[in-house]
């Protein structure tokens, strides 16, 4: 009898104190972002760990982009997806054309009873993760811009102004032939070309870039980057490039580099370029808007956005589906924002986020980092609100291949387009062929 | 090859058990992945496996009329040639000279043999550090010599920073092989073709070589494949199959068409990339074999 009553007394003793003491449910988020960036998303689950007790947001670096991406997508496939992925902007169409595989923005929110307005996002951010319909299918997370960024200090040795970077074409091939008479080996290169010589080249110039309003009007749009003013642009960078004017270092971020060690005296590429540039350069540097033509009507509009998007992914019990939405909320809000805003160069993707990095006197402090956000302030047209297309990470390097093939003299800049958008329309074909029905 | 040993078991199922550990690798890590991929390539799916199509020899057709595939075959084949043909030749010629010298033979030895340690990646990247047009030190050697050296934009270059680098990883293997096969020479017959009057030249071509005719053959089948196979990190880690698709070879294409979730393109190019090793190795037997000494 005593026996009895002292072992059922001590299994209620341990089941007392091993039930947890309070039931944390975890998030799972399954990002790209390594090295400085890595520990701004760590710092991110941290404050908003330490925020509440309900929700744990577990993020683990999975590799780059295309890294991860076939990793969720093995793990979605095996039932075993993390509750939050975030995808790279080219990414896009292949998520929204998943069935059923992930779960809207606006419907987990609404879900989870949160209180949220489209309105509240800057439009060409938000725009791009956005359905026709209106409806915002996935959380911007780290947003970039194309920018143009400009070596003061080589400026200053050819006799250029400084404090007055070219904004347009002309000005551009003007200053290059300045800095190239001084002594310049380099003086314009681009980095990921594809996206700002093509694709936020086309928006900034109000110009169609694929038809469906850049795919967003439906899986049958086809590119046209082909038109006129690509082509015309494309051989002024050839004849550059003839010249010695431009000289081409590389697909990606590679020519960062050459621009980071003061080789190249001008280049254009990712607004998140900031951070490093203020760390490492020995030398003044510039941001400024993307060149344009000033004789095309309608230039400047706004730029294409880069970098990645939140998606939640379905399949998940709806205490985790709160959990997430939870955090969403955290992410967006104003102070989260301008924070991140300001540790990492990526644009702020609500207004008042911006209204409350522009009140604390940052962009005085700073100059140049306002650049990125000016350019993306505005509203958006039907052309310039961004590119949604599906198999578009093949597409981008078909671009690389061919503009490559321009640079080295073995195309003309209308074959190599022409040749960039038939092979690309092919890829859209077989892309809407297997996401049909 | 030595002459074959044959075991007796007694028992009729030990030979089994032992062997089952090993088969379950193959099959799991090989058959099993490999008839996925055939399946895979007669299906158009979504990344995510919503929608699942059968469309036969679709996948297959599309890569026939692809032209930027059937240049790669070109690619492919001229760079399989020339990091087997450079490979093999070049650490033979090493494994001669490391065979003869008596001091400090470690130290040649250990230094030869170190790249293989190193991952094919690594490799890339420090090939393309060298001889990186912006920065490397090579390439700065090269414009003082008054060569333009411009691996982004000049497909000869390309082609041969990626060669330099997989031919580079792969001497090591070779050169430990024939290392190997030199020292199983008997010394005697080369000390009576020296007594004959031969000279080294000679002894190496009528002796040495034909006597490493095994380890020369099994070289050639392994030194295929790894430059079909196993180069793709050097490959993206250098030109990323630049400029323009001059150095893309099979499988780097087939690695990005699988990253950029063309599921069913992608396993259609290693259904044929199998295919075509599959033939390549059923040649190197078939007609290789026979001129092998054993």
């Amino acid at each position: 009898m005593k026996l009895k009553f002292l072992v059922s007394g001590s299994i209620a003793a341990l089941a007392a104190f091993s039930a947890p003491a309070q039931a944390q449910t975890e998030i799972q988020w399954w990002h790209a972002m390594g090295g400085p960036l890595g520990e701004w998303v760590n710092d991110l689950a941290k404050g908003f760990n330490d925020s509440q007790k309900e929700y744990k947001v577990v993020p683990t670096f999975k590799g780059t982009y295309d890294e991860s991406l076939p990793a969720a997508i093995a793990a979605y496939r095996a039932g075993n997806a993390p509750n939050i992925l975030q995808v790279y902007e080219v990414g896009t169409a292949t998520m929204m054309a998943s069935k059923g595989a992930i779960v809207p923005v606006w419907q987990i929110m609404k879900d989870a009873g949160k209180k949220f307005d489209i309105g509240a996002y800057v439009p060409a951010v938000a725009g791009y993760y956005t359905a026709p319909n209106g409806q915002m299918l996935s959380l911007p997370f780290n947003s970039s811009t194309t920018v143009f960024f400009y070596n003061k200090d080589a400026f200053k040795a050819a006799g250029l102004d400084p404090s007055k970077p070219p904004t347009t074409w002309p000005e551009v091939t003007l200053a290059a032939a300045k800095l190239k008479a001084s002594g310049s080996t380099c003086p314009l290169t681009t980095s990921w070309q594809g996206w700002t010589q093509l694709e936020s080249f086309s928006a900034w110039h109000n110009v169609e870039f694929a038809t469906k309003n850049n795919g967003f009007g439906g899986m049958d749009a086809r590119l046209v980057f082909n038109g006129p003013l690509q082509v015309r642009h494309i051989e002024n960078l050839a004849n550059m490039a003839k010249q010695g004017l431009f000289v081409y270092k590389g697909r990606g971020n590679v020519p960062d580099a050459a621009f980071i060690s003061g080789e190249c005296a001008m280049s254009m590429g990712s607004s998140s370029t900031y951070g490093q540039l203020n760390k490492v350069a020995k030398f003044a540097f510039g941001f400024s808007t993307l060149p344009y033509y000033p004789d095309v009507p309608g230039a400047p509009q706004n730029t294409i956005i880069g970098g990645a998007s939140l998606w939640a992914m379905s399949g998940k019990p709806a205490e985790q589906n709160k959990g997430v939405a939870a955090f969403f909320e955290y992410l967006s809000s104003p102070e989260v924002q301008a924070a991140s805003h300001q540790r990492t160069g990526y644009l702020p993707i609500t207004k008042a986020a911006f209204e409350l990095t522009e009140k604390s006197g940052y962009y005085q402090k700073n100059p140049g980092t306002d650049v990125a956000v000016n350019q993306m302030i505005r509203k958006t047209t039907n052309k310039s609100r961004g590119v949604r297309l599906g198999n578009y990470v093949q597409i981008r390097a078909i671009e690389d291949e061919e503009l490559e093939q321009v640079w080295a003299g073995k195309k003309t800049a209308k074959e190599g387009l022409d040749e960039a958008v038939k092979r690309g329309n092919e890829l859209l074909a077989k892309f809407q062929a297997a996401n049909k029905g | 090859m030595a002459a074959e040993k044959r075991v007796f078991f007694r028992s009729r199922w030990l030979p089994w058990l032992l062997l089952a550990p090993q088969g379950v690798v193959i099959g799991v890590f090989f058959f099993w992945p490999a008839f996925q991929a055939m399946l895979q390539s007669l299906q158009q799916t979504d990344a995510f496996g919503g929608s699942v199509e059968w469309v036969g020899l679709d996948n297959f057709r599309a890569l026939w009329n692809d032209p930027t595939y059937l240049a790669s075959f070109q690619t492919t084949a001229v760079f399989s040639v020339l990091v087997a043909g450079l490979g093999i030749a070049i650490s033979l010629l090493l494994a001669v000279f490391a065979d003869r010298v008596v001091r400090g033979a470690a130290i040649y030895k250990t230094l030869l043999i170190w790249p293989y340690a190193v991952a094919p990646a690594v490799a890339g990247v420090l090939w393309l550090f060298m001889f990186s047009p912006s920065i490397g030190i090579a390439s700065y050697w090269l414009h003082a010599l008054g060569m333009s050296w411009n691996s982004l934009l000049n497909s000869r270059h390309a082609m041969a920073l990626i060669v330099m680098a997989a031919v580079w990883k792969q001497i090591s293997y070779n050169f430990l092989f024939f290392l190997a096969g030199l020292a199983s020479i008997p010394k005697s017959l080369i000390e009576a073709a020296a007594i004959d009057g031969a000279r080294p030249w000679r002894r190496f071509w009528s002796i040495q070589f034909p006597l490493l005719s095994p380890t020369t053959f099994f070289l050639l089948v392994i030194n295929v494949v790894y430059a079909f196979l196993e180069t793709f990190a050097i490959v993206d880690a250098a030109t990323q199959g630049g400029p323009g698709r001059d150095t893309s070879i099979l499988v780097y294409k087939l690695v990005y068409d699988f990253k950029a979730l063309d599921l069913g393109g992608s396993a259609a190019q290693s259904v044929v990339l199998m295919l075509i090793l599959i033939v390549l190795t059923v040649i190197q037997f078939k007609y290789v074999e026979k001129k092998v000494n054993y």
